[in-house]
């Protein structure tokens, strides 16, 4: 298979960047979309060039460093796909292939397709934990918990972090991330002790580190790569408008 | 000369631990602020130990080389996480933990540190519980478990395949939690490059921030190496490809003893390699033995698609072999088993490198919506990455390098030897002897990290009080910045040809191939040749493009790469040294008639123990003996 | 938490955003429902008898004075969240995003601003004509008859397809708007969403059609 590619170059995360055009040739639809790009990179060292930044670890879907914007798609065409599990061959040879890093301004970008996602970060640390000492707990099997939103709990906290919910919005809203955090903690026993603090910390730090507002167009569900579900977000709102209005001022 | 000193309790196996612990030195909370702890590496046993550690109030500082703490490549393991609790009723118990893990690591581990690491289990079930890690439940509200990976009970606790992930992500929140609180403190995007010592003690380190090329300096009262394992020497491993082993190698080199290093697990179940440009391997999570069955054609060159084959031409070979165990053998067993059967000419796929694991008979027995529920996510992985559906044709799976069982050699405290400075998790050789049994890498590293450490470290630190804040100008901080300086210096001003990887590549074929599932004396001197040749080629003609000082994600694999070929060449020495097969280790000239591993317990019951000498110098071996007390030394059978 | 000053999370700007919505639907169905009296083919005898109750029933008075409260909160709460989330993304996309968010999400603003033109269109005709700000239709004898202004506007056909493409373009606010609504307030459920959009989406069809009937009457029907 033959591809152009139009590849986002930045320096560093002051310079100005630039699509910059690579003809790749020989790419075989086994290879994943990675290691296309990395084929590329062979080919850019070789011919001295400075090879094409990205983030990539696990290369299995599971630890959410890689994220492109691939033809218009945070992690490219297929749903429930991260960027390193796409294939080439659900490309058409000898098309052309647009590679952009996540665009927001709570993901600057630091070098070609590589952002900052610290914002994320900042908004666990305002309350996405339970607050239990290592050694305070008690057996594991004392608090029964329904398989049903034990299961529903889980379904939130597979998030990997990835940041394409940010991607995908037309807002930049990193609503679909925060809910699933706060949804997952609201929903077991462990965490409900603080849910009302937490959603407030954690939506209070998520406006503050630059997200945009959430205006429910569902994006972000479409292109998680988990399919983390939307309810979450409504579910969110719940336990915020809880913490609102129910939270005595003591 | 360094003297190996376990210092393993007397007593009574059982109570080993608890009097011990209720020995050990502590600090006081006020003196604990004072004391600076550093922590490399945010997996599960270096997160664990930092957030333990930061809730006792020491002042840690901890290092990633990822962007974040939360991407550390124990979210992706897949299957689960042992703990005695005996929740089933079928019998089990800290020793029967205990037990199993001895004779799946085929009895060469520490008899104390296992009943251990089992003891401590049960502690990190309820810790993962408080902390909001969606376990899976049954109906009744309580935590289900299954069985996992030859063992005969049912101790594995889950969350779907993601245990791993859901592990970390609740250790991580715990460590964001004390970042929050300004008990830790958080370096991103470092890799660490030297180890200070000053005064015979571990006193800091050497990063580079991987974002502008600046070499930086910091110091602490102890340091802590919680940096995985290092099967990416391999290339094409299971792990993550930032693993590395560079951390742990340059505290090898600065003296702390590297064991065992020969000790691979080499996981049966992966999807095989696909094509030339293959930049990993992606396990298939060995929960799947349980219910998908191996096979293979019966005949040579079969050509005819799997569906095609009927029952009576498949040889369902682990069955055939092992009937008590089936396909839930051990890894070790599982993949050689593999490898001999492809040897034989009867693999499967273009490359003959590869078996069928085929679920048809389970779901016809379970139907469709049990297998999904079980393995939903792993099987939609295989989609994606093959193409092919397993719900309809057998999966294709091959070995691949998974875990190192050898790491830094570490005492009963965790402790390398070189004073303050301690290894957890899959970076040290504790626990798992010779082969790993699924399911308790989990359970080492969060056991190292939230329940072991916090003692032993206290108990060092308890000396350490009246010792001021470390500074960094010190003149051992110069030198080891200025060596690492150097270092990258010579890597960019090679400027040869060909790219990092293609060295990366080269080395890892060479290791599979002669310090692999299997290995000969033949094999292991050759092998150690061409790493000579490949490493001396490495140096002339590897090429680093742009400059050190800016984010180079060229040179950060280069100065891995320039480490694997040390730690290559230490592996195939410890193969050859090791007279015997043994675990993951399978020596060609020492099986049984039946092809199956043959110990040498009389001269071999002991942990290898390497002391670094200079690159290329042949390294000195120190032998800590083995003495099992509690358990009888068994040839291990799974027939 | 919240800062000190007059400042609001995003999502209790979803949420007085979602209020003010569900007030103006509200609103939408009763005018509708008053609006479908012109067709009594009575001469308006109903539809006045309706706007006489409107005029002077003293809750309505009081009523009036909240839909313009929930007009003006919509309005600015809605162009304070465009203003934001335009910033939220400074550098855009060469290829535009192809995500799956439905036309009708995605264009909220810009329906919205058609809506917002044509409302000043409409309070222009009926309000300030009301208040005296402008002179009366031909045959009506005070500003409050309304029933022979419908006829005289609509009797132009630029108007009625202005007005027409007007509540067409509200059915598309709508269409999102319903649900949204729902989603805002944290009312998402698997059982009853699907519901909550099909019936979200037979309302914005009803309100956009129920409207759209009155010009078409008054211009093809009516002489």
């Amino acid at each position: 298979m033959e591809f152009k590619l139009k590849i986002w170059r930045q320096k560093n995360a002051s310079a100005k960047g630039k699509f910059e055009d690579y003809t790749l040739k020989d790419v075989s639809p086994e290879m994943s979309f990675l290691q296309m790009l990395d084929y590329l990179n062979q080919q850019i060292i070789e011919s001295d060039g400075e090879p094409v930044h990205f983030e990539h670890d696990c290369r299995e879907g599971i630890c959410g460093s890689c994220g492109l914007y691939i033809n218009g798609r945070p992690h490219g065409p297929l749903t429930h796909t991260t960027t390193c599990e796409l294939h080439m061959r659900e490309f058409k040879d000898n098309t052309t292939i647009v590679i952009e890093p996540w665009r927001s301004k709570a993901f600057p970008v630091i070098k070609d397709l590589v952002v900052d996602r610290s914002a994320f970060e900042k908004v666990i640390r305002a309350g996405g934990f339970v607050n239990a000492n290592t050694g305070s707990t008690q057996d594991a099997n004392n608090i029964p918990i329904n398989k049903k939103i034990s299961d529903r709990a889980f379904d939130a906290a597979v998030c990997i972090g990835c940041g394409a919910c940010v991607a995908a919005c037309k807002n930049s809203s990193a609503m679909l991330f925060v809910s699933a955090k706060v949804s997952q903690f609201a929903m077991l026993p462990q965490g409900k002790v603080e849910a009302k603090e937490r959603v407030e910390n954690m939506v209070t730090k998520m406006d503050e580190v630059g997200f945009g507002f959430c205006s429910n167009t569902y994006a972000c569900e479409y292109d998680c790569p988990k399919g983390i579900s939307v309810e979450f977000i409504a579910k969110m709102n719940r336990e915020f408008f809880s913490s609102k209005v129910c939270k005595s001022k003591k | 000369m360094i003297k190996l000193d376990s210092k393993i309790p007397k007593g009574p196996l059982a109570g080993k631990w608890s009097n011990y612990k209720s020995s050990l030195r502590l600090v006081s909370p006020a003196n604990k602020k004072k004391l600076d702890i550093i922590i490399v590496g945010t997996g599960l046993s270096g997160a664990s130990s930092a957030s333990a550690l930061g809730e006792l109030g020491y002042n840690v500082k901890v290092f990633c080389f990822q962007d974040s703490p939360r991407r550390a490549h124990s979210v992706a393991a897949q299957g689960g996480i042992n703990a005695a609790k005996n929740y089933k009723n079928d019998g089990d118990s800290v020793y029967r933990l205990f037990h199993d893990m001895i004779k799946g690591g085929d009895f060469r581990a520490r008899e104390a540190n296992v009943y251990r690491a089992a003891e401590v289990s049960n502690y990190v079930i309820d810790h993962f519980t408080a902390l909001g890690v969606p376990f899976a439940r049954d109906y009744g509200g309580m935590l289900d478990t299954r069985s996992f990976g030859g063992v005969q009970v049912s101790r594995t606790f889950y969350a779907k395949g993601q245990t791993g992930q859901q592990c970390l992500l609740g250790t991580y929140s715990s460590l964001s939690r004390q970042i929050a609180k300004g008990t830790v403190t958080m370096y991103e995007r470092r890799d660490m490059l030297d180890l200070v010592i000053i005064d015979g003690k571990a006193r800091g380190i050497i990063t580079r921030n991987l974002l502008t090329g600046e070499i930086e300096r910091h110091s602490a009262h102890a340091v802590v190496l919680a940096t995985g394992g290092y099967g990416t020497v391999f290339y094409l491993s299971t792990l993550a490809l930032g693993s590395n082993a560079s951390a742990a190698w340059a505290a090898h080199r600065k003296g702390a003893l590297f064991a065992n290093p020969s000790f691979i697990q080499i996981h049966p179940t992966s999807i095989p390699v696909l094509n030339d440009y293959q930049s990993k391997l992606t396990l298939m999570s060995e929960s799947l033995r349980n219910d998908g069955r191996v096979w293979v054609p019966k005949e040579k060159d079969e050509k005819r698609h799997p569906n095609q084959i009927p029952e009576a031409e498949r040889d369902y070979y682990l069955e055939r072999r092992y009937p008590a165990f089936g396909n839930l053998v051990p890894r070790d067993v599982a993949s050689r088993a593999a490898k001999e059967r492809c040897d034989a000419g009867y693999g499967v796929g273009d490359t003959g490198l590869s078996v069928y694991l085929d679920f048809k008979d389970a779901i016809e027995k379970q139907g469709k919506k049990a297998i999904e529920d079980k393995y939903g996510n792993l099987f939609e992985m295989y989609l994606k990455i093959t193409g092919i559906n397993p719900y309809e044709e057998p999966m294709r799976i091959y070995p691949a390098g998974h875990y190192t069982m050898g790491g830094l050699w570490v005492d009963y405290n965790l402790m390398t030897t070189i004073p303050g400075l301690y290894s957890v998790g899959e970076s040290n050789f504790s626990d798992h002897g010779a082969n790993r049994l699924g399911a308790s890498s989990l359970m080492q590293c969060s056991g190292d990290g939230y329940f072991i450490l916090p003692y032993t470290i206290s108990d060092y630190l308890s000396d350490e009080i009246r010792t001021p804040r470390i500074n960094t100008d010190h003149e051992e901080f110069d030198k080891a910045e200025k060596a690492a300086k150097e270092k990258i210096d010579r890597l960019m001003a090679i400027n040869g040809k060909q790219t990092v990887t293609s060295f990366h590549k080269r080395l890892g074929k060479i290791l599979w191939d002669h310090c692999g599932m299997v290995r000969s004396e033949e094999g292991l001197k050759k092998g150690i040749e061409m790493i000579d040749q490949l490493e001396e080629e490495f140096w002339k003609e590897v090429k680093v493009p742009a400059t050190a000082g800016e984010y180079n994600q060229e040179l950060e694999k280069a100065i891995r790469v320039a480490d694997f070929f040390e730690v290559g060449r230490l592996m195939c020495q410890d193969a050859l040294d090791r007279n015997e097969s043994c675990g993951a280790h399978f020596r060609e000239e020492f099986q049984t008639e039946q092809g199956e591993a043959k110990r040498n317990d009389a001269e071999f019951a002991h942990v290898s123990a390497y002391e670094y000498q200079g690159n290329r110098q042949r390294e000195i071996l120190h032998k800590e003996p083995l003495v099992f007390e509690n358990v009888e030394l068994k040839e291990r059978s799974y027939k | 938490m919240s800062k000190k000053g007059f400042s609001l999370t995003s999502i209790s700007h979803k949420y007085i955003m979602a209020a003010a919505g569900a007030f103006l639907m509200l609103f939408l169905v009763s005018h509708l429902a008053t609006n479908l009296l012109l067709l009594a083919g009575d001469g308006g005898a109903q539809f006045d008898k309706a706007v006489e109750f409107l005029l002077t029933n003293p809750a309505i008075k009081i009523m009036e004075y909240v839909l313009f409260a929930g007009f003006i909160i919509h309005i600015i709460i809605g162009v304070v969240i465009q203003l934001h989330n335009s910033s939220s993304r400074p550098v855009g996309y060469k290829v535009a995003l192809k995500s799956e968010a439905s036309a009708f999400s995605r264009f909220m603003i810009h329906s919205g601003i058609i809506i917002f033109i044509f409302l000043l269109i409409h309070l222009y005709h009926f309000f300030f004509v009301k208040l005296g700000f402008f002179p009366l239709y031909a045959g009506a004898e005070t500003g409050h008859d309304f029933y022979p202004m419908v006829a005289y506007t609509f009797k132009n056909p630029v108007y009625s397809i202005i007005y027409i493409l007007s509540f067409i373009f509200l059915g598309f606010h709508l269409k999102h708007a319903f649900q949204s609504a729902f989603q805002s307030f944290g009312l998402n459920h698997d059982k009853y969403t699907p519901a909550i959009k099909v019936v979200g989406t037979i309302y914005a069809v009803l309100i956009a059609v129920g409207f759209s009937i009155i010009p078409l009457y008054f211009l093809f029907l009516y002489n």
